[in-house]
């Protein structure tokens, strides 16, 4: 038996999946029209590749990978380009973002598509692979899985195979592995390759018995040497990456670390299978399974077309119709989202349809009175209330002294706080202050040094100036010395002028000197961009200039902003 | 729009509050068992106090009355500040100490939850301060005392301060078996003598010693439904026996013993009722231990060097002082990071 780790506080919250498992994955309908969001994962933004009005096939890049961190983005079905707009997505912005509306024609017409043998393969096209097919993880974290798939100096010992699936009412993984373990553990041997790890754990909560055993019998049955399924016990938040970790290794990864730093990466299960499908068979992103349960008279998982519309969805499982909210996500962590319309995207992994008498709006809250039943639960070992207090007083500075930011937003706080005192949102308040503020100052630093770049500038300007004035005075000298022959080398008050313009000269180089070297110090430190908005600013100014000497010498040189 | 999480447990505050006066009940039951029925007069006068003052104080920091009366937290001061004092005292002296713990310590310092010192504690501290004399007429426990005054005399002397013909309070009361042991002390006699004292039961005073088992099988069931952790009150009776019995067992003769100690005065009660208030109390795991320590070893010193009979109510005040520094000090280490979480 492994010995298995615990991490500080958790909760019990009812757990609701028994709803959704009775019956197996369901094909969702193909929609009306799909919404798909070009910014579906981590990093940059998908950039549109189609026009409106084209016609796209099942598979097809609709959005190609903008810089290094950024994945793909493509057409779930066959269909025509019907808009390139902002609309609302499913988002905790709650922000309108770029999507790609597509009205499917019903064929499911695919594009071109074929896979490869990965032990065949160099890494780099794997790697490579997994960019354009998009995958991205699905446990909700959505980083590109071709960026984690890359291990430095082979280092990483245990890959985590995340199964957990802690939050109430999800049940999308469970469901995918008890009905697709094999391609699951296929797509983790690669991921195993591609990591040079040397063990594949795989974390199941031990509420998931199916599960377990589906999972256990296709390591036996595919004889896969350095995998093992272990049973954790139930315990939210036992499914964040980092508890996971901990309760599989005994290691913790603290905020703001890689877990690849301490030898460890994580996958969610269904971010493998999607690996497998795209490696072996070239099948890019184009569904998720997807948990529609709440209030709804038939609670399932369904295998959704990206960018399917969540009303489209849920009318499949029967939405009741005092449904007045759609809930992304679990209960604990999950998202109300901001309109029924918006596509289901990569992150979506549950939707929970809710209304009053599901989740009961919360009592006025109470004052804290410091039982610290939060901390007793917190998963992070922080001090929720005295973060609260912090938070609430506007004190940032005291809630980064009590690591703030380490705090995961698993809501365990508030599920459990007596007071029924929002916590989770007032972190999330001092964090985003706190992020504003630093942004405020970012700017006020670039606009500073933007501005000793240009007092710099105009220093030189008086520099280069004087040492012209220089020169011509010293030309005339010479012109004068020239013209009195003879009295050159014996006059001492000659002499005496010659050692004076030395002076002037070197004076004017070093201080030519100075402002070479001063020159780079200011612009040490900004980033490209920086540097192309100067650039692009003086280049403006200079134009300007231009203008002014053109529309006349007489009239006022323009004035500097 | 909403923010998760969008589920929460259904403990409220004033069903852990209701809780903590339920857990009381087995002591109060106790109480009036061995010292007759007065203590419900006083309890009942100290709750429709503690109410009272609670609606003014709300009203005039213009707050909303229902959810915070509702929350039973004035009914504990109130249960707390009965229990702690004579039962058979004149009815303002509840009344006072309820008030003053409600409106000062309480609503002054911000109300609910903000309240750095236990007003229950600090209602006994003003009244043992301002009415030491009222504060020591404990009434006789009921096999010991020969004359037992009815319900109705009882209500008569709290309400005019009569008595029946011919009898003084000096004859219906006692000192309380804590400050008996100090003053006989003081006056000579070994430990061993004057536990021999009729007033005296098999483990502190007759009757109280009851009383404080009642408050000890309230304070387990707390701890069995999770209404208090179980740290305070472990490691406050465990120094407070380490504490009594390194010196029981050195000078037996000068030195009570442990279990005196735990069952003497408002050990219990301290233990598991007002030690445990959070409010005033520590929130860290290590920060327990040192308030929970801290707690008993000046209980024992006040009981053992000070000038009061009994030290629980100024331990409480004086580690409530305490606990803003060592909360500071005992921060947990945060996930993933060495130390103190730095």
């Amino acid at each position: 038996m492994r010995q298995l780790f615990k991490f500080h506080g958790g909760v019990h919250p009812p757990t609701h999946k028994s709803e959704s498992t009775r019956s197996p994955i369901a094909q969702a309908a193909i929609p009306s029209r799909l919404v798909i969001p070009l910014h579906q994962h981590v990093g940059n933004r998908a950039v549109p590749v189609v026009q409106v009005g084209e016609r796209v096939l099942k598979g097809q890049i609709i959005g190609k990978p903008d810089g290094r961190l950024s994945s793909a983005v493509h057409a779930s079905t066959s269909g025509t380009v019907s808009a390139i707009d902002m609309q609302l997505v499913a988002h905790h912005s709650g922000l309108p973002d770029l999507c790609v509306t597509i009205i499917p024609d019903g064929k499911n017409e695919w594009v071109a598509h074929g896979g490869v043998d990965y032990k065949q393969t160099p890494h780099t096209e794997l790697r490579h692979i997994l960019r354009l097919a998009g995958v991205v993880g699905l446990g909700g974290a959505v980083f590109p899985s071709d960026m984690k798939s890359y291990s430095n100096k082979h280092k990483i010992k245990t890959l985590v195979l995340n199964g957990a699936e802690c939050e109430p009412y999800i049940t999308c993984d469970d469901l995918l592995m008890r009905e697709r373990a094999s391609d699951i553990l296929r797509g983790a041997e690669v991921l195993r390759e591609l990591l040079y790890a040397e063990e594949v754990l795989i974390g199941i909560e031990d509420n998931k018995p199916e599960a377990i055993a589906a999972m256990r019998s296709a390591v036996e049955q595919d004889g896969h040497q350095h995998m093992e399924v272990i049973a954790v016990p139930t315990l939210y938040p036992g499914g964040g990456a980092k508890q996971l970790i901990r309760v599989l290794t005994g290691i913790e990864v603290a905020a703001g670390v890689r877990s690849t730093e301490k030898g460890v990466q994580c996958f969610n299960v269904a971010t493998a299978y999607c690996v497998w499908r795209a490696i072996t068979y070239g099948e890019p992103l184009l569904s998720r399974i997807v948990t529609v349960t709440g209030n709804v008279s038939n609670a399932q998982n369904f295998e959704v077309l990206l960018g399917t519309p969540v009303d489209e969805l849920v009318a499949q499982a029967g939405s009741k119709s005092d449904t007045d909210r759609h809930i992304m996500g679990g209960p604990m962590m999950g998202v109300d989202l901001p309109s029924g319309a918006v596509g289901v995207t990569k992150a979506t992994n549950c939707i929970i349809e809710a209304s009053d008498a599901l989740f009961p709006p919360p009592p006025p809250a109470l004052p804290c009175i410091r039982c610290a039943r939060c901390a007793e639960v917190c998963p992070a070992d922080l001090q929720p209330q005295e973060l609260y207090w912090f938070a609430k007083a506007k004190d940032f500075g005291k809630t980064q002294e009590y690591s703030l930011f380490d705090c995961i937003e698993c809501g365990a706080c508030a599920y459990v706080c007596p007071s029924q005192i929002p916590l989770v949102q007032y972190y999330r308040f001092a964090k985003s202050e706190i992020w504003q503020r630093e942004q405020e100052q970012q700017a006020a630093e670039v606009a500073r040094e933007r501005h000793e770049f240009r007092l710099m500038r105009i220093e030189r300007e008086k520099q280069e100036k004087a040492e012209r004035l220089a020169q011509k005075e010293q030309a005339a000298l010479a012109a004068k010395a020239a013209a009195a022959p003879g009295s050159a080398t014996a006059d001492p008050q000659a002499n005496a002028e010659a050692a004076l313009q030395a002076r002037i000269e070197a004076a004017a180089a070093r201080a030519k000197a100075q402002a070479a070297a001063e020159h780079p110090k200011n612009i040490d430190g900004l980033t490209q961009e920086q540097q192309a908005e100067i650039a692009e600013i003086e280049a403006r100014r200079a134009k300007i200039r231009e203008m002014a000497a053109d529309a006349g010498a007489d009239d006022e040189p323009p004035k500097h902003n | 729009m909403w923010s998760s999480p969008f589920i929460t447990k259904t403990t409220s505050v004033s069903q852990i509050m209701l809780h903590v006066l339920i857990a009381l009940i087995p002591g109060i039951v106790m109480y009036v068992w061995y010292f007759g029925p007065a203590i419900l007069m006083s309890l009942t006068l100290a709750s429709v106090t503690a109410l009272t003052t609670e609606a003014v104080m709300l009203k005039l920091r213009d707050r909303p009355l229902k959810p915070f009366l509702s929350d039973n937290s004035a009914l504990i001061t109130a249960w707390l500040l009965a229990l702690s004092i004579p039962a058979l005292a004149p009815w303002w002296l509840v009344v006072v100490g309820t008030a003053f713990g409600i409106a000062v310590a309480k609503h002054l310092y911000g109300g609910l939850g903000n309240n750095p010192f236990n007003p229950a504690m600090v209602g006994y501290a003003v009244l043992i301060i301002s009415f030491p004399a009222h504060m020591t007429h404990w009434l006789t426990p009921h096999p010991l005392g020969e004359i037992v005054l009815s319900f109705p005399e009882q209500l008569n002397y709290m309400f005019n301060g009569a008595l029946p013909a011919g009898l003084t309070l000096d004859a219906l009361t006692m000192a309380t078996p804590l400050d008996t042991l100090k003053t006989q002390l003081h006056l000579g006699l070994q430990v061993n003598d004057i536990r021999n004292m009729p007033i005296y039961g098999r483990l502190a005073g007759k009757g109280s010693e009851m009383v404080a088992i009642g408050f000890a099988i309230g304070g387990i069931y707390m701890i069995y439904a999770r209404v208090i952790n179980w740290l305070i009150p472990t490691i406050y009776l465990g120094a407070l026996f380490a504490i009594a019995g390194i010196f029981h067992l050195v000078d037996p003769v000068h030195y009570a013993s442990p279990l005196f100690h735990w069952f003497a005065g408002a050990a219990m009660l301290g233990a598991f009722f007002i030690f445990t208030d959070p409010v005033g109390g520590s929130t860290t795991f290590k920060g327990k231990i040192i308030y929970a320590t801290g707690a008993a070893l000046l209980t024992w010193l006040i009981r053992t060097f000070g000038g009061f009979p009994d030290g629980v109510a100024f331990a409480a005040l004086l580690m409530n002082i305490c606990v803003p520094l060592i909360d500071v000090w005992t921060q947990p280490r945060v996930f993933g990071k060495k130390g103190d979480g730095k």
